[in-house]
């Protein structure tokens, strides 16, 4: 009745010949079918294909750690972690202020977006319900693809003209755009991380008698405790990297500012940025410098967050 | 149980005795009782102002900018041609059209796009279904931790060593060999719409490729050794169960990457070019939304302030409708896919 065993490949059975067939009349399973060939070398070609791609989308990758690592090796000295920059055509000096200036911005970004994004993240797993937390996510969604030189457009508009020249460009300011980068990010991560705390130790909770907070805050949260680590430190890592909010709101300095408000305040990023620019090989030198230590930085981070994260989810297994 | 039922007779009932840790005695506290609904309405809050500073981002930037697109009217601010930037302290005397920088930011996302894609969904299917399951691991992390590369490392590395070594070089060779076609013509400057789009296709490699991968990881088991059982070749699985399987999360990543180059700034602003104008030359020095903002900020005049507002605004937009539809395809896919959660 079936004629073929598949509309693309082995073809009708009454071609075979007798010796391809078994005693009872079933084709012999070494018996290669019309399209196999074919089919065969379609296989090989995709794998060979992938293996370029692969290899294809691997160097450029590879490229620029090793490129950092290598030209940004011989700048790092004690010099460059603990001293002013010299201007871009001089030698010497490092990237002191903006080590300073991110270390400010992004710890006050972080004091700002964590306790907030993780209510919010709280609120979402066990508290919210119905149209409103549906907002709220898809908002936060949103606000993870805003481009963060809008962000930095924004606060400047709100804190810094809104303010009426009371606040003027400097640490304040990027630090809420660092934190409204974040933000989302944190929610987001923190509510996937909440999401996997097994009901049963809520229940166990409320069964001891727990109230419905003293349940979140004494078995909830610690439960989640690594996997909120995690999502915290690949926010930091994306704050410690971004550029485009910074120039709109700390503007940059190359002198070490420790001053929260009024005073511009330079950031790793910006330095870079501005030696790069320039035509002059020692700023440029610095600039690989200060690249290497941002990437240090940002990888270590992104490291250790995933260590983290793995090793709490294989405790969760157990 | 026990002890709420009877609770006079417990050892919490006498007020002298030291208070004893149990629920009937956590309940009767007065203030407590309100504790809930305080936790409840703090984080309420929490919640809330995540609407709030979205909120008062977008009506803040969008009253800002409101003088400009007055001045020139909304499309023809957004599909003007001209830009040439006032110094007025107190009026507009420029010509605001964004139109170059719409353009730009387009062109330089689509070349990101149309490179960083298809190699992603190699990439993935490759470490999914192909490595050895020793580095799998490794792969799949690496890519991970690639994501997180900032972006102002791309820019650097594009600018000094990339484009001047290698890029520029098959920049030329492509336009003297292809110059006669439409896009590849004209003269090669070293900073180009194509230069800023493929630093961006690497840089939004990693991001396509972590979430497709993921997604493809989704894949049900049984339905790929069905595909195996019923004498399909490894790539007939790929092509006829895998990927339909992972499309709405390849889509979804898709459009993830395509919302941060549209977004990206400082990898672009130092590739593109910074010229405001526009054509539809690869090897064309324009300049992207996200770049022209923040390359004249610093030195702009009142006037250009308020309609970089304009162009902030414009920025939004774009990427917030390439966000929403993301977002609304996913969401439609992971009903039906369940591969939502990769996102």
């Amino acid at each position: 009745m079936t004629q073929t065993l598949d509309r693309r490949g082995t073809g009708p059975l009454t071609s075979l010949t007798p010796e391809q067939l078994t005693a009872s009349g079933h084709p012999r399973l070494t018996v290669r079918g019309r399209g196999a060939a074919r089919r065969t070398l379609a296989d090989r070609t995709l794998k060979v294909l992938l293996m370029i791609v692969m290899v294809l989308a691997a160097i450029p990758l590879v490229l620029i750690v090793a490129q950092v690592a290598q030209r940004g090796l011989g700048v790092i000295s004690w010099e460059f972690l603990t001293e002013r920059e010299a201007p871009p055509a001089r030698e010497g000096g490092g990237y002191a202020a903006g080590f300073v200036g991110t270390g400010i911005m992004v710890l006050w970004a972080t004091a700002m977006a964590l306790p907030v994004g993780l209510a919010a993240a709280v609120y979402l797993v066990d508290y919210g319900r119905g149209l409103f937390a549906t907002v709220i996510r898809f908002f936060t969604d949103v606000m993870t693809g805003i481009p963060s030189v809008f962000v930095g457009l924004a606060v400047y508009a709100l804190l810094i003209v809104g303010s009426g020249g009371q606040i003027s460009f400097g640490a304040f300011p990027g630090a809420v755009a660092l934190a409204i980068v974040m933000l989302p990010i944190v929610v987001r991560s923190s509510e996937e991380v909440l999401k996997t705390v097994s009901d049963e130790l809520r229940r166990g909770a409320f069964a001891l008698g727990a109230r419905k907070w003293q349940t979140t805050m004494k078995v909830v949260l610690p439960a989640a405790g690594p996997g909120l680590a995690t999502g915290a430190m690949l926010a930091v890592a994306r704050a410690t990297g971004e550029t485009a909010p910074l120039i709109l709101t700390a503007f940059g300095n190359i002198n070490i500012i420790t001053d929260l408000f009024n005073v511009a305040i330079g950031a790793v990023p910006l330095q870079i940025y501005n030696g790069a620019r320039q035509p002059f090989a020692p700023g440029i030198e610095r600039a690989w410098g200060g690249a290497l230590a941002l990437l240090v930085i940002v990888l270590v981070l992104t490291v250790l967050a995933r260590w983290i994260g793995n090793r709490a989810l294989k405790a969760h297994r157990v | 149980m026990s002890s709420s039922a009877s609770p006079g007779t417990g050892p919490s009932a006498g007020a002298s005795t030291t208070p004893v840790e149990e629920p009937s005695a956590l309940r009767s506290r007065g203030a407590a009782r309100y504790s809930d609904r305080a936790f409840t309405i703090m984080l309420w809050a929490a919640g809330a102002t995540v609407l709030l500073v979205l909120g008062a981002m977008v009506v803040r930037t969008v009253s800002d900018a409101l003088p400009v697109f007055q001045y020139q009217g909304f499309f023809s601010f957004v599909f003007g041609t001209e830009w040439h930037a006032g110094f007025s302290r107190q009026e507009f005397t420029g010509t605001y059209g964004a139109w170059p920088f719409v353009w730009g930011t387009i062109y330089t996302s689509l070349i990101a796009v149309g490179i960083a894609l298809p190699m992603s969904i190699g990439v993935a299917l490759f470490i999914n279904f192909y490595a050895a399951s020793r580095v799998r691991q490794l792969m799949s992390y690496s890519v991970e931790i690639l994501a997180a590369v900032p972006s102002i490392i791309f820019g650097l590395w594009g600018l000094l060593w990339f484009v001047p070594t290698v890029l520029h070089p098959f920049s030329i060779w492509l336009n003297s060999v292809l110059g006669f076609l439409p896009f590849f013509g004209g003269s090669v400057p070293n900073v180009n719409y194509f230069h800023a789009g493929v630093v961006l296709g690497i840089m939004i490699l990693p991001i396509i490729t972590a979430v497709t991968r993921e997604v493809m990881a989704t894949t049900p088991v049984d339905e790929v050794q069905a595909a195996y059982g019923l004498g399909a070749t490894k790539s007939e699985v790929l092509r006829k169960v895998v990927l339909p399987r992972s499309f709405g999360g390849i889509v979804g990543a898709t459009m993830l990457g395509l919302g941060r180059a549209l977004g990206e700034t400082i990898a672009v602003l130092m590739l593109v070019g910074g010229s405001q104008r526009f054509d539809t030359r690869l090897f064309f020095a324009g300049d992207t939304l996200a770049a022209h903002i923040a390359a004249t900020f610093q030195d702009a005049s009142p006037e250009t302030l308020v309609a970089l507002m304009g162009i902030g605004v414009v920025l939004f937009i774009v990427t917030m409708v390439v966000n929403i539809v993301a977002r609304l395809i996913v969401w439609r896919f992971a009903k039906t896919a369940g591969a939502g959660d990769a996102l």
